[in-house]
């Protein structure tokens, strides 16, 4: 080739995979671990909004016909109807994307399930940066929205491990809870550490004499992959995974911050209203005058374009977190 | 009341299989009485209210509690029971009657409507209330639940049926349309809605505010099966509901029963004051109310 331009990268399909190339996956992870705990609790029920296939509801509904209910495109009929199912005693698992949930259906699910506290679970795909397509699919500030909301518990998973994990988990805790979805081919990367996901509580994956990064979702493996990275520049980082945003576990991750490390956060999702500020009102809270730096997404409506681009633009990736680190670091 | 609830079968609905067509009818328009009689009371202890909506639909409220319903008075969430589900939030003072004429709620206890630490919250609530099935009060939920309760209920293989209250403002907001098309979709043949047709909302007419109709070729076009009656005639109230009991199937078409109520009935001082969402009603003229309701009763009951 003769052109000294690279190409430019395609936006490719709405759910684009974040797995780095050779990374170990699990396909599927929440479609079968839904079916593994429907098999053990026969309350448990599917339902979704048009959008099965894209929330890998379509396994459940593949194994139980008969326990799945399509509710069409939607969504204030598919979380209504998920408190109906609940108050007859059911448990139900109901998909769509995390922008529909959230932004759309809110009261919904304000009154209809959090209110009477009902085991009702949402599932949410497509949450923070993960697909390309804009801000109409991009749910940049979903945690922000649901935080606000009493009883309800807010699940952000790293990996393949934590949603397995976390489903029969999560029907088993008796109000209702949000799920940010990692769907299709889900990296697998927390096996490598000794860790098992509690609901509720925050874990400490490693240790580090230099820095802390307290981290969610997605962004605790590149977090992990960063503090690799980084002891290549003789920096130590511990980090900690906080999967529970709410409630969240405040006690181990005070514990963590209350050292003279430099303290960061590190977040698929925008700098209002997500683990940044939930950590830093604990931090006040506690009455600890720490800094705490962010890496979490600006407050403003992200660009459509290619996964790995709009990473590297809002500063979701490894290099990036990086370069904020040793910079931090002077 | 107590009488019949005791004598009553095990979640029997409260009509006595050997009661005559004139005596279910004196029956249930004698509920209908009462609970109007408590509605004026409660709205007394507020100093003002709901009360011309309560009025309106209390034939629609004791069409299903004195008439329809199966219920356990002494166990409110008995697991066979019918789901009476209360959208309209703010009609809770006809549901907190309706609830007192079961036996679920103590006659005593409704002059707490609305007061400090009450389970009788202006705005019903599941879970300030025995009997309460959701939370009302934003507009547009009740017919959804009710979907995924049918839902639930058929796949658990109850035969409890599923009725959902629902005024003709709620047909303004998307989400009932939405459910409409859910329950059609999936063929709850024990979903029953029944829509308070009282041609009012808060900034006004219906027919000026958002236009509604033609509600019954709206419904009938959405699949269900569509019945509209005078929802003030408690014969006829009492045979459209005959026909949804005679329809209803586990797998089969939703019925609905499109009442037309006035606001304010069976007081006449009410019935005939500017119509608004939210009635004035001055001291001195709640015992005139009581007063106009037990002459126009016993009138009626006389012919």
């Amino acid at each position: 080739m003769s052109t000294s331009t690279a190409p430019k990268l395609k936006t490719s399909a709405m759910i684009a995979s974040f797995a780095d190339p050779g990374q170990k996956t699990a396909s599927a992870p929440f479609g079968h671990a839904l079916v593994k705990a429907a098999q053990e609790d026969d309350r448990i029920v599917g339902l979704t909004a048009d959008l099965g296939k894209y929330t890998d509801m379509h396994i459940f509904a593949q194994a139980f016909p008969e326990r799945f209910f399509q509710m069409g495109m939607a969504e204030q009929l598919l979380f209504g109807a998920a408190a109906g199912f609940a108050e007859t005693g059911l448990v139900p698992f109901a998909s769509t994307y995390s922008v529909f949930a959230a932004r759309r259906a809110y009261d919904f699910l304000c009154l209809d399930s959090a209110e009477p506290n009902l085991n009702v679970n949402i599932v949410g795909g497509l949450p923070g940066l993960t697909t390309g397509y804009g801000p109409s699919h991009q749910a940049t500030e979903d945690m922000a929205i649901f935080r606000g909301m009493p009883n309800l518990t807010i699940v952000d998973p790293c990996d393949s491990i934590d949603i397995e994990q976390a489903v029969p988990q999560l029907a088993a805790s008796e109000g209702p809870t949000y799920l940010r979805l990692l769907r299709g081919n889900v990296p697998t990367v927390l096996d490598e550490y000794d860790y098992t996901f509690e609901l509720g509580k925050a874990k400490v994956l490693r240790g580090g004499a230099d820095v802390v990064f307290v981290s969610s979702g997605l962004m605790t493996m590149r977090a992990l992959q960063a503090a690799k990275a980084l002891a290549g520049h003789n920096v130590d980082v511990a980090v900690v995974h906080t999967p529970t945003i709410k409630p969240f576990d405040a006690e181990t991750v005070l514990a963590e911050l209350n050292t003279d490390r430099l303290a960061v956060t590190l977040e698929n999702h925008s700098v209002i209203g997500g683990l940044f500020e939930t950590v830093a009102s604990a931090v006040v809270t506690a009455g600890l005058g720490k800094k705490v730096v962010p890496v979490a997404l600006p407050d403003e409506f992200l660009d459509a374009g290619a996964l790995p681009t709009l990473h590297e633009r809002y500063g979701l990736t490894v290099q990036r977190i990086v370069a904020k680190v040793l910079a931090e670091l002077g | 009341m107590v009488l019949i609830q005791e004598t009553q079968a095990h979640g029997q609905a409260p009509g006595d299989a050997g009661e005559t067509a004139t005596e279910r009818l004196e029956r249930v328009s004698a509920a209908a009485y009462r609970i109007r009689h408590h509605a004026l009371n409660m709205g007394e202890v507020q100093g003002q209210g709901y009360v011309g909506q309560a009025l309106g639909a209390a034939d629609m409220f004791a069409a299903v509690y004195a008439d329809q319903l199966r219920l356990e008075p002494a166990d409110p969430e008995w697991e066979g029971r019918d789901r009476f589900l209360l959208s309209t939030g703010h009609y809770a003072i006809g549901h907190y009657a309706a609830l007192a004429e079961a036996g679920i709620v103590p006659v005593e206890e409704l002059e707490t409507y609305g007061s400090d630490d009450s389970r009788l919250p202006m705005s019903g609530m599941s879970t300030y209330t025995p009997g309460m099935e959701i939370s009302g009060g934003s507009l547009g939920h009740g017919l959804t639940i009710a979907v995924g309760m049918a839902l639930g209920l058929r796949y658990k293989g109850s035969t409890a049926r599923v009725y959902n209250f629902l005024s003709d403002g709620e047909l303004d907001e998307g989400s009932t349309w939405e459910a409409a098309m859910g329950a059609h979709h999936h063929q709850l043949g024990d979903l029953t809605a029944m829509v308070d047709i009282n041609a009012l909302q808060a900034d006004g007419k219906t027919d000026s505010v958002l236009r509604t109709e033609p509600v019954t070729e709206k419904w009938e076009s959405f699949g269900w099966y569509t019945q509209r009656v005078d929802g003030n005639d408690m014969s006829a109230l009492l045979a459209a509901f005959d026909n949804a009991a005679a329809q209803a199937a586990a797998v089969g078409r939703p019925s609905v029963i499109l009442c037309d109520t006035k606001v304010g009935r069976g007081v006449p001082l009410l019935e005939d004051r500017e119509k608004a969402h939210f009635m004035r009603i001055e001291e001195h003229e709640w015992q005139l109310c009581r007063e106009q309701l037990t002459a126009g009763y016993k009138r009626k009951a006389a012919r």
